[in-house]
Order: structure tokens, then sequence, then C-alpha cells
């Protein structure tokens, strides 16, 4: 199967990335070096082409009542604007991907009725079309009047991050998007350009994730003069700052994970009717037998996904989900499960690299101060 | 992007450089370590150990990526730069230099003519 090309590819050909297959998706993952890309982030500001996220639209009479059953957050919770972290969970429970949903302002969508209500939320790369099966498959079981798009190539999506952000966004912006507050969304003009510009991100770091039409996202990226990231610094942020990556942390065939075990139970409303709703509740009745964790190395090595996890003992007890050296702390860091037992911060435990133990710590997330 | 081809080194295809000098030095090249990226991790034989021709000797690791390290030649291991433990960037920095890896007493230095030249290796790479 051919991958999928962001807009701004030939753009990031012309600035020299190199790029990676990433959910099907070839994409930039490195611009100059990734410690570079990193610390611009960490320090000042940095734009991140994120165009294989999905988009998912929702809209019609029952788009609320087909979101709250899909997504395990309260939708109804959401104000115009307002945006909130959920896992989409199957009827187990078992986190199927994380998303990010928002709900749409009145105003730019003509198409709204009723309620108004109307909704995108964000699948990773890869899972748009799963997604988009699922909802209009349960949407059509339900009988729920919906209408639901696949829009994930008809937007381009761009994250401006680092302590730098607002100011940069600020001055690119024809409107207001500075006075955003975190997880808060509009649409924006940006350089001519209308986006849906949200306080939103994935690096630990104050920032903006902008989706853009698809044929104007290369104005949009050119309309911010900072460092070019690629998605091998996305991913040394999103480790440091203790965030899953779908289908690395978690993965519903070759590691299901309910949210708890995940460490994300705060997405999890019980009082709603998401379709893994009863399976949640005796899951969040029973406690988790493992728990997402991070840990430091205390010796020279470097964590990577599906290195062993033993204890003092030597036994086998959990699986490094991911790891790196962390840029910033200049330490090797990681994520992974281990039994409940283990969880707590200062736990020794050891990680097995090419057959050899290595001392390891468990640490609380982040990593970095924020 | 321009990749640094010094002519007086012997080449392997899998991008590690021999100097030879009475023992042998080696490293890996630059257009090696542009490819890896930020290099984080550097693990090295100890001295007096044995490495033999076209084997293992030892790991690097990148942000995004583990390669293993290959030797040029068979021998002993006379010197280790241990300098890379602490600061393994200097692959990065300085591949041909302060950059090195290993110096190898060569049980038979004919072993380098196998090696490709600067020509033949620029070659490959590009």
């Amino acid at each position: 199967m051919p991958l999928r090309t962001p807009p701004l590819r030939g753009a990031h050909d012309d600035r020299g990335a190199s790029f990676t297959d990433f959910g099907g998706w070839e994409m930039p993952v490195e611009f100059d070096s990734i410690k570079t890309e990193h610390t611009a982030v960490r320090e000042s500001v940095g734009i991140f082409d994120v165009s294989h996220m999905g988009e998912i639209t929702v809209s019609g009479r029952d788009a609320t009542a087909l979101m709250q059953r899909l997504v395990t957050n309260d939708v109804t919770a959401l104000g115009v604007g307002d945006s909130q972290y959920a896992m989409v969970t199957d009827e187990d429970g078992v986190v199927l991907d994380d998303t990010v949903v928002y709900r749409l302002s009145d105003e730019s969508d003509a198409t709204a009725e009723d309620d108004g209500a109307s909704y995108l939320f964000v699948p990773n790369a890869g899972h748009d079309e799963e997604a988009y099966d699922r909802w209009t498959g349960y949407r059509d079981e339900w009988g729920l009047d919906a209408t639901v798009e696949n829009r994930t190539e008809a937007y381009g999506m761009l994250a401006v991050q680092g302590p730098d952000a607002e100011s940069l966004v600020a001055s690119a912006a024809d409107g207001d998007a500075a006075d955003l507050s975190r997880f808060e969304a509009r649409w924006v003009v940006v350089d001519g350009v209308e986006c849906w510009v949200a306080r939103t991100g994935y690096t630990g770091e104050d920032g903006f994730e902008l989706i853009v039409p698809w044929d104007e996202t290369d104005a949009v990226w050119a309309a911010f003069d900072c460092q070019p990231c690629g998605l091998g610094a996305r991913d040394t942020l999103r480790i440091e700052a203790g965030f899953l990556l779908s289908g690395q942390d978690f993965d519903a065939e070759e590691n299901p994970r309910t949210p708890y075990e995940a460490g994300v139970g705060f997405t999890v409303k019980l009082d709603t009717e998401s379709v893994g709703r009863d399976a949640l509740a005796r899951a969040n009745e029973d406690g988790p037998d493992e728990a997402f964790v991070g840990f430091r190395l205390t010796e020279r090595g470097v964590p990577r996904h599906g290195y062993e996890i033993t204890n003092a003992d030597g036994e086998a007890i959990g699986t490094v989900t991911s790891g790196t050296v962390s840029p910033t702390l200049d330490e090797p860091i990681g994520l992974g499960y281990v039994p409940v037992e283990y969880d707590d911060p200062g736990t020794d435990v050891s990680v097995v690299v090419r057959d050899r133990p290595k001392s390891a710590r468990i640490t609380t997330t982040p990593f970095i101060d924020q | 992007m321009s990749i640094d081809v010094p002519d007086d080194l012997g080449y392997m295809e899998s991008h590690e450089w021999a100097r030879d000098g009475g023992t042998v030095r080696v490293g890996i090249t630059d257009f090696a370590q542009d490819e890896l990226g930020d290099v984080v991790f550097v693990e090295l034989p100890d001295v007096g150990d044995d490495v033999s021709k076209d084997g293992e000797f030892g790991v690097i690791e990148s942000i995004k990526a583990v390669s293993d390290l290959y030797a040029p030649v068979t021998g002993e291991v006379t010197a280790v730069n241990e300098r890379l433990f602490d600061a393994p960037e200097l692959v990065n920095e300085d591949p041909f230099g302060e950059g090195w890896m290993l110096e190898v007493e060569a049980n038979d230095p004919d072993e380098l003519d196998d090696l490709m030249s600067a020509d033949e290796y620029e070659k490959q790479v590009q």
C-alpha cells in the first residue's frame, strides 16, 4: 500500500528532512537533529507537521449522543470551543485509541442543526478509517441522526509548541489566539487562512495546534518562522512528559489496556452511556493489576520498546513500551507496565538491554518540571 | 549535504573506517553518524579483547536507531576511546577524530587491503 503523504511533503524535502513511515504516512522524522529540535521546543518554540493525525467531524441532531457513547469522557461537559482528552474503548473497556474531542463553534459549521453541537475529534495516524467505520456503524445500529465525515485528507495539522509559542501565534494570527486557555479552541485567521486553533499539544509545553485546510497548509506553515521539528523530537518530548503513544504504549491487539492500567482513568466518566462503561465500572472497582509507570536507568544504556523489566530477583515483571535518552535530562528514561506492587516511585527494578540487566528506578512522570 | 570522506582511510560497507598507523584505529564515517543522528550510547569491548574481521565489536545507539559495529581486521584491542561513554556526541561532532572508537593490533595487516578506498566508499553512499 502506498504511503499517504502530508501536504507539506515537498517543502520538507526541500528543507532537508529525513522521513519515516508512521501509521501509513510518510512523515518528517528529523530536520536538523532531534536534540536541536527538542531543545528549541523546551526553551523557545518549534513547529511540527502532524498532518498524519486524523480529523473526523460529527454533526446533526444526535451528534452529542453518538459522541457520548463512543468516547469515555463526558462530551456534554464541553461548551462551544472547548476540548477534552478522551479514550475510544471497545465494549470490554480496552483502549482502541486516544483522542482529543473538540466541540466546534456553531458559526463555523453552517450544517449544524438542532442543539447545534458539532464535534471534531482527532484519531491517531492510521486510525481514522477504523474510527469512521466505528462511528458510522454504531450510528446506523442505534438509528441515530448524525453526519460523520472523515476529513483526514481535507485538513493538514500543525503544532506550534514551546514557551514562546504564544507570542509567535499572536503575531502570525489576525484574530486573538493568544488569549485561548488550555484546551480551548476557535476559528482564527492565520496569514489569510481560517484555521481551527486549539491550545493543545503533545510536548509538555505550552502551545497550539492548528487544523488547516489541506491546500493551505504550506502557507500557514510558512507563516511561522521557527525551528521545524520532526517526529523524532515529538517522541522524545512526549516521553519526557509521560504521554501515551497509541500503538506503542497501548495496542488493542498486542498490548490491550484499560484506561486505568494506562494511567488515564481521569478520562473515564462512569455516569455516561459509553459502550465500555459496564466493563470499565468493573475494572475501576477491582483496580488494575498493572500500572503504567516512568523509570530512569541508573546506569548507561537506552531502554527501548519491548525490553523486559525485571525485579531485584531477576524475575520478569513487565515490559518497556517507550524509551529514550532524555535530551533535557541527558539520562535514559522510559515508560512501561509493571504489577501495581512495583509502581511506587523509588522502587528498584532492572531493564534488560541485550541480555544484560541495567539498574533502573521507578519515577514519577512527567520527567521534566512543568 | 556534503559528506566528509578522508582519502587516507579504508572503509567498510557497514560504514566503519580504519586508519593504519602501527595499530589500526577504527571509527564510523561521517555518512554513518549523519544517518544515525544524535548518538546517545556506545558499547565497546575492553582492552585485551579479541575482535575478528567483519565480526561485531560493539553497538552504537542514536535516539532513533540501534546499530552493530563491525571490525575491519582481526586482532587484539589495544585502546578504547572511553570518552565516548560520557560524551557519545563526539561521534557526531568529529567522527574521524575525537569520535574514534578502538585501536586494534592487527594479526594480519594485509587484511586492510580488502577495505574500500575513499573513492569506492563515496560511490557507495552517493
